[in-house]
């Protein structure tokens, strides 16, 4: 039962950076309907900030967390306006294709520029952990699921309450009455990659500290993940990829903790096959009629 | 002029294939192709294989699998496995078939749930599909799991690899013109359009679907052969990818232009075969840069057609 408690926590905290991550993918694909291969690249991208700016500059871990997300937060406007704008009417599998380009220029140029051999994380926060009954809690499990509860609040607050989150609800409910309201539209999708690319950024330091190593080619998989976590919960659905990221963190850790290691990946894809048989619009997923 | 099966064009057809095959076979003996320009030529055989089945998925039916790689996969272990006990063409050939076997199972299971809906989903799901496919490979005893098997005999052969490549090209640029692929290309034009003339869509995307992934099988198993050792990191979302490449830089729904790409690629990699992160970077750009500035391709879906060239050149005769 002690053990099983314990994956509950570790769970709980591998869920959280995968839950960062499918909230990009899941505004992403609410307001242009587009996988954002890229995504998991932009997350890299936050993990090698947060090396270089602690390693060579010397930042404490709170500076490299918002140099991280301001750095992700740009790479993503940056990747919207020269690559996915001009597509933005272009058939869907054209964009998509687009989009696995971009991730492969991400990849291999930071492998080109900081080689592609795994690199050691600096220790950003103390690994001293406490004991809370039969489990142990560490403090960087504790930072991650704070920071990662204070950024989806936040994100909650800009959707909800600010004029550009009403925009970003508009584009995503329909582009061309928005654009009628008098909304721009250019704008509000890039603000979009831009508080998704920073929570990825955030992400990636945070995955840094809990792995403590990283690798040009680090964002593939959690990426995939995180993309089965958004559809787990309903693509587009914010709530959703939260309770997907959770899930799947959950999953993985517990096929860890009793089955074998080996299937930890598997595990997500099986996940994902399922959900599409079963409830292809995911946990909380509106089911949209196709108009004709 | 195009009744029976024997008609001029496709003898012509066969004329080009058999001097195209003595010309290489002949340049093979006389060592002006040699040992290692030879393995480029047969990776662009395999390549040519793999492109064009997925052009067929992709290009002619529209439905993007990110798997094809899985399905390669399965046909290069079955293939290693059986020839490693029978090691002759009996063993390849009895290869071949259990690898599409399994390869359809598999196919049927992924497309069937994912085709009936609209969107990416079969991107994602055909993706972790085959890397599921991966994994399980890389966790089986019979695999030999990470290591790989090694020691598979190499049957591959010049004659065998040609006649692999017609017959993939034959399969598909005939099914292209057959009822059913006219069905897919309604599917990949407008599919909601397809549905209300009586298609049934989500039947002609699975049959589209498991042609392509039987060839790729047939790809897999060759290439087992070829290299006498196959690895289950051989077959990541890279391999995918590279094959995607070569149909999107070609141009989606062409054979000519998947095969020529194929070749263009092949050259491409030979070049830059020791340059890998530079090689991926202008494979990524080339994608990105394709897709915005020309989307349908270097050759678009224009094809080589014989029949065409002929009728001209007789129009050309007859106003003389």
């Amino acid at each position: 039962m002690s053990q099983f408690l314990q994956q509950i926590v570790n769970g709980l905290s591998l869920g959280s950076i995968y839950a960062l991550i499918a909230l990009g993918y899941t505004m992403v694909y609410g307001i242009i309907k587009l996988i954002n291969f890229a995504h998991g690249d932009v997350y890299m991208i936050g993990a090698y900030t947060a090396f270089i700016v602690t390693t060579y500059f010397g930042f404490s871990f709170f500076p490299a967390l918002i140099t991280c997300m301001v750095v992700c937060g740009l790479l993503g406007v940056l990747i919207e306006r020269i690559a996915y704008r001009p597509l933005r009417h272009s058939p869907r599998i054209t964009a998509l294709i687009t989009a696995i380009g971009v991730s492969y220029v991400i990849e291999y140029t930071t492998a080109y520029f900081m080689g592609s051999e795994k690199r050691t994380y600096p220790q950003l926060l103390s690994n001293a952990s406490f004991q809370l009954g039969p489990i142990k809690i560490s403090t960087q499990q504790i930072y991650i699921f704070l920071i990662t509860i204070v950024l989806m609040l936040l994100l909650q607050f800009i959707i909800q309450k600010t004029k550009m989150g009403r925009a970003m609800r508009a584009v995503s409910t329909d582009e061309n009455a928005a654009k009628l309201m008098g909304i721009n539209v250019d704008n509000t999708i890039s603000f979009t990659f831009l508080i998704g690319s920073a929570l990825a950024g955030a992400a990636g330091i945070l995955v840094g500290i809990y792995y403590n190593s990283i690798n040009p080619l680090m964002g593939m998989v959690p990426g995939l993940k995180a993309f089965v976590a958004a559809v787990f919960g309903g693509i587009g659905s914010i709530p959703g990829a939260m309770i997907g990221g959770l899930f799947i963190g959950m999953a993985e850790t517990m096929v860890i903790a009793y089955g074998s290691s080996l299937y930890r990946d598997a595990i997500v894809y099986a996940i994902l096959i399922i959900v599409l048989i079963v409830k292809p619009t995911g946990l909380l997923g509106k089911n949209e009629r196709e108009k004709v | 002029m195009t009744k029976g099966i024997l008609n001029k064009i496709n003898l012509m057809w066969v004329a080009i294939i058999v001097v195209l095959y003595l010309l290489l076979s002949y340049m093979m003996a006389a060592g002006i192709i040699n040992s290692y320009y030879k393995i480029t030529l047969f990776n662009m055989c395999i390549n040519i294989m793999l492109a064009v089945s997925l052009n067929l998925v992709i290009g002619i039916c529209g439905q993007f699998s990110l798997g094809h790689a899985g399905f390669m996969c399965i046909g290069a272990y079955s293939a290693g496995i059986i020839t490693k006990m029978m090691p002759n063409y009996a063993g390849l050939i009895l290869g071949i078939l259990v690898g599409f076997v399994i390869s359809t199972i598999a196919a049927l299971i992924v497309s069937i749930p994912t085709l009936r809906l609209k969107g990416d989903y079969l991107a994602i799901a055909t993706l972790g599909f085959s890397e599921i496919i991966r994994i399980l490979v890389q966790n089986m005893k019979i695999t030999n799991g990470a290591a790989g098997l090694s020691g598979i005999p190499a049957l591959t052969t010049w004659p065998l690899l040609m006649l692999g490549v017609v017959l993939t090209i034959v399969i598909c640029s005939n099914f292209t013109r057959s009822a059913p692929g006219r069905a897919c290309i309604a599917v990949r034009e407008d599919e909601i359009a397809a549905e209300a003339m009586g298609i049934n869509t989500t039947k002609y995307k699975v049959i589209a679907f498991v042609i392509g992934a039987l060839l790729a099988s047939a790809a897999g198993a060759l290439f087992a052969c070829n290299f006498y050792v196959i690895k289950p990191t051989q077959f990541t979302f890279n391999k995918s990818i590279d094959i995607l490449v070569m149909v999107v830089f070609g141009g989606m729904g062409s054979m000519t232009s998947s095969v020529l790409a194929a070749i263009a690629i092949g050259l491409l990699n030979m070049v830059l075969q020791n340059f890998t992160d530079a090689r991926m970077i202008i494979y990524g750009a080339i994608l990105v840069i394709m897709m915005i500035f020309k989307p349908q391709g270097l050759f678009g879906d224009r094809e080589i057609s014989l029949s065409k060239i002929v009728d001209k050149a007789k129009a050309k005769k007859e106003a003389n």
